[in-house]
């Protein structure tokens, strides 16, 4: 593990969740979405979520983001309530959709959370500027969103889910609707800035090579109702270089998701 | 969905009527409010009041009604037919949509009950066809603008299979054309019905035959015979009701009937 | 020359009108087109098209000749009462558009905010746009006199404002509503995630996402104000407006023809200057309409 280090094993875990269930719709025909979630995420940790469509790995983010309730069961995000931990900005969050308010600019986009929050003015534009340079649009400020790619809109929203500074990034499959190439660029580029900012990250996806490429640990989950059924170390430490992809090691580690995916029992060797 | 919000799902349809109901009796409580205390010559009269000019005045009001509904439903009619005629002939040739599009913007935005007096000099001023005329003016808007926008709806990847189908032209526009423009003729009939009960009455406002609701309601509100204005602007909001609510009746069994 | 060409053919469209005028007074027949006429009864059966004659249609540039003539020799021409006409139901149907865009805008924003009350007060909105309401303009005249006379100065105008609001504020009630609904859940949920409340929510998100929707709802409403400041001027006999200046003005149509044509114009100006100004705002408000690209 990359923050296996004395003062991180001592911290407070980012995301701790206990038991939780979630089901919608009324008593007689309610559709459990999440079942028996226990979780724990160490402060700096990327983990994944992956499985296949309705296995409630969305919406166990959108608990850890106060965005909707648990039906039972306890969620902390650095040992606070996610309601505390929302209104206290404790984690950044970021959708499949770029979600940019298509009236503002670049800068402005990203500079949005500060300015709900109160920041000056001046604060706000030298942290948006240094955010823009960050996810390489420093030349792309002032423009409007639809000017620019899907890729461009997705890296604003990620400087966007930053500004705050969180120690928490919530990402929901915020490479879906990318190209294949795109999306590769941009995972390098996300290991990159969540190395830089050192914050722990949920990461939902759909994608195995992506989850292997960017984790310290991938957690499996199944449908109806949702549930985890297995978690996947992938140690590759904290620097990713994209020769990885490449390398058997790697290989190794996305056959083992594909089979813990589809249900084939498979030796686990470092099952923790 | 936590617990209440289940519940709350299951009073959800109840609660859709009775709201409104709720907020029904509180305008007329609100009415009955107003109206109270006052004499026969009120301003406001109360309900029943207005109940029994409706009942002890009813060939009158009814005669008022009949004549501004007709008005209405001639002048429906004339922009209906006018409105779908000259889209369909904007849909086709692009430089007449061109030419008539500020026309149709600047009748659109313009006090066309104005137009009126004018109207009743053109074709006497005994004559109901000025104010049918008005309506029917105010009623080819948006038939107009709601059927052009239709006819251009179907989606170039549908007019491609079509294509790629080698249909005819009739059976593209039977087929595609047609079905897909039906619901805009449909809202903007809907439209067109309220804007033609409102000019038609509203016409009587500016001279001509002195009968009709309109003319009714000034003359008694003027008067001080407020009771009977107000049970003529009762038929008023009658016709209207009636006027939107079967249009949209037709809308609804129409659309229903086409299969696509 | 790209740019220039629907105004060039809507120049052509109204150039249109005018000669379709001009070419029907010309061939149409004199008595116009009456159906169903008893022969030798003057005045019988159903007149369809109009009478060609002067009187009845006066020619084109007529009605433009009079407009620069006065009433009578030292009045000044006609244009000039027209356009002082013109200020005052303006001004009217500006007052009203704003009690309307507020009233419509104060709904919107409950219904927004609480489901029940939209449940509650959306179809009393909508039945009160089917319904002419328009025609309690003459008890509404009452009501304001009434008031006056309680001591309460209600001058006239503010009963055609009245009246004018009523027309405005549907539009701008559906419209605000739909654009104040219109945010993605995802925009919202962003928010959200900021911890932002019901005000920031709606003055960074809201309203902003709602310019859309309200444009054409403030076009609707613009031109509604116009047509209810003009008619409550007819109704409640205000004068010094334009509604009671095509009243009077027709009264003399069979001396004086293209007479009443002025003040006509005058209407036809206010209309498009009112749908101008909100396409002007429009304008101003164009980074509020941009959609977003499809990522």
């Amino acid at each position: 593990m990359r923050f296996e280090t004395k003062e991180a094993l001592a911290a407070v875990p980012a995301v701790r969740a206990v038991g939780v269930e979630k089901t919608f719709g009324k008593r007689a025909k309610a559709v459990g979405a999440l079942s028996g979630i226990d979780l724990e995420i160490a402060a700096g940790e990327f983990v994944s979520l992956i499985g296949p469509s309705g296995c409630g790995k969305s919406t166990l983010m959108r608990l850890l983001a106060d965005l909707d309730q648990p039906t039972a069961g306890t969620v902390e995000i650095y040992g606070r309530t996610p309601r505390q931990a929302r209104l206290g900005q404790e984690y950044g969050i970021a959708f499949q959709q770029a979600g940019l308010l298509p009236w503002r600019t670049v800068v402005q986009n990203i500079a949005l959370p500060l300015e709900l929050h109160g920041v000056s003015y001046a604060e706000r534009a030298e942290r948006a500027q240094r955010l823009a340079e960050m996810v390489g649009l420093a030349d792309f400020m002032d423009r409007p969103p639809d000017q620019l790619s899907g890729g461009m809109q997705q890296r604003v929203a990620i400087a966007r889910a930053l500004a705050e500074q969180p120690r928490l990034l919530l990402m929901d499959e915020p490479f879906g609707a990318l190209d294949e190439m795109t999306r590769e660029r941009m995972q390098g580029e996300l290991a990159r800035i969540v190395g830089q900012s050192g914050a722990a990250v949920v990461f939902v996806t759909h994608s195995i090579p992506e989850a292997v490429f960017l984790s310290d640990r991938v957690v499996v989950m199944s449908p109806r109702p949702g549930r985890i059924t297995a978690v996947v170390d992938t140690p590759f430490g904290r620097d990713r270089p994209e020769t990885l992809r490449e390398e058997p090691a790697f290989f190794a580690k996305v056959t083992e998701v594909r089979e813990a995916l589809h249900g084939v029992p498979v030796e686990r060797a470092n099952e923790r | 969905m936590t617990l209440q919000q289940a519940e709350r799902g299951t009073g959800t349809a109840a609660l859709r009527i009775v709201a409104p109901v709720v907020v029904g009796v509180l305008l007329v409580a609100l009415w009955w409010l107003l109206s109270a205390n006052q004499g026969r010559t009120a301003l406001i009269p109360t309900p029943p009041m207005v109940w029994t000019e409706l009942v002890e005045r009813g060939d009158v009001v009814l005669k008022a009604t009949w004549i501004t509904a007709f008005n209405a439903l001639v002048g429906l009619g004339i922009g209906t037919v006018l409105g779908i005629a000259l889209a369909g002939l904007a849909a086709w040739l692009r430089v007449l949509d061109w030419m008539a599009a500020p026309v149709v913007a600047a009748i659109a935005v313009v006090p066309i009950v104005a137009l009126t007096p004018i109207f009743n000099t053109m074709f006497g001023a005994s004559s109901q066809y000025g104010r049918q005329l008005i309506a029917g003016i105010a009623a080819f808007v948006p038939v107009f603008i709601n059927v052009l926008r239709g006819l251009r709806q179907a989606r170039p990847v549908q007019r491609d299979l079509f294509a790629a189908l080698a249909a005819s032209g009739g059976q593209t526009f039977r087929r595609l054309t047609l079905p897909t423009a039906l619901p805009y003729l449909f809202t903007g009939l809907t439209m067109a019905s309220s804007l033609a009960v409102i000019s038609a009455l509203v016409a009587e406002y500016f001279g001509g035959p002195s009968n009709g609701l309109g003319t009714a309601i000034a003359t008694y509100a003027k008067s001080g015979k407020t009771a009977l204005a107000w049970a003529h602007v009762a038929a008023a909001i009658a016709v209207g009701l009636v006027f939107f609510l079967v249009t949209a009746l037709i809308e609804r069994i129409v659309t229903r009937r086409i299969p696509i | 020359m790209r740019r220039a060409l629907p105004w060039i053919l809507g120049a052509l469209g109204v150039v249109a009108v005018a000669a379709l005028w001009e070419l029907y007074k010309w061939l149409g027949p004199a008595d116009g087109v009456v159906l169903g006429a008893t022969a030798g009864q003057a005045g019988s059966g159903f007149r369809i098209l109009p009478r060609t004659g002067d009187l009845n249609m006066p020619h084109v540039w007529d009605m433009f000749e009079r407009l620069a003539a006065g009433n009578g020799p030292g009045t000044p021409p006609l244009w000039l009462s027209v356009l002082a006409a013109m200020g005052v139901t303006l001004g009217c149907a500006a007052l009203g558009l704003a009690l309307g865009l507020v009233v419509g805008f104060a709904l919107a924003l409950l219904m927004q905010r609480s489901r029940i009350v939209e449940w509650g007060v959306l179809p009393w909105v909508i039945v009160s746009q089917t319904v002419p309401l328009i025609a309690f303009a003459p008890i509404i005249a009452r009501i304001g006199s009434q008031i006056d006379r309680g001591g309460f100065p209600w001058p006239g105008w503010l009963s055609v404002a009245v009246i004018a609001s009523y027309l405005a504020f549907f539009p701008v009630a559906v419209g605000a509503l739909r654009g104040l609904r219109s945010p993605d859940a995802i925009h919202v949920d962003l928010l959200r995630s900021y911890g932002a409340g019901y005000g920031q929510t709606l003055r960074k998100l809201r309203l902003p996402a709602s310019v859309p929707y309200l444009l054409p709802a403030l076009r609707l409403a613009a031109a509604s104000a116009v047509v209810g400041a003009v008619v409550a001027e007819v109704s409640i006999g205000m004068p010094g407006g334009l509604g009671r200046m095509i009243i009077q003005f027709a009264q003399s149509a069979s001396a004086d023809p293209a007479l009443p044509y002025g003040p006509v114009f005058g209407a036809v100006v206010v209309g498009l200057l009112a749908a101008g100004s909100v396409a002007l705002l429009g304008l101003v408000l164009r980074n509020y309409r941009r959609g977003e690209a499809v990522a």
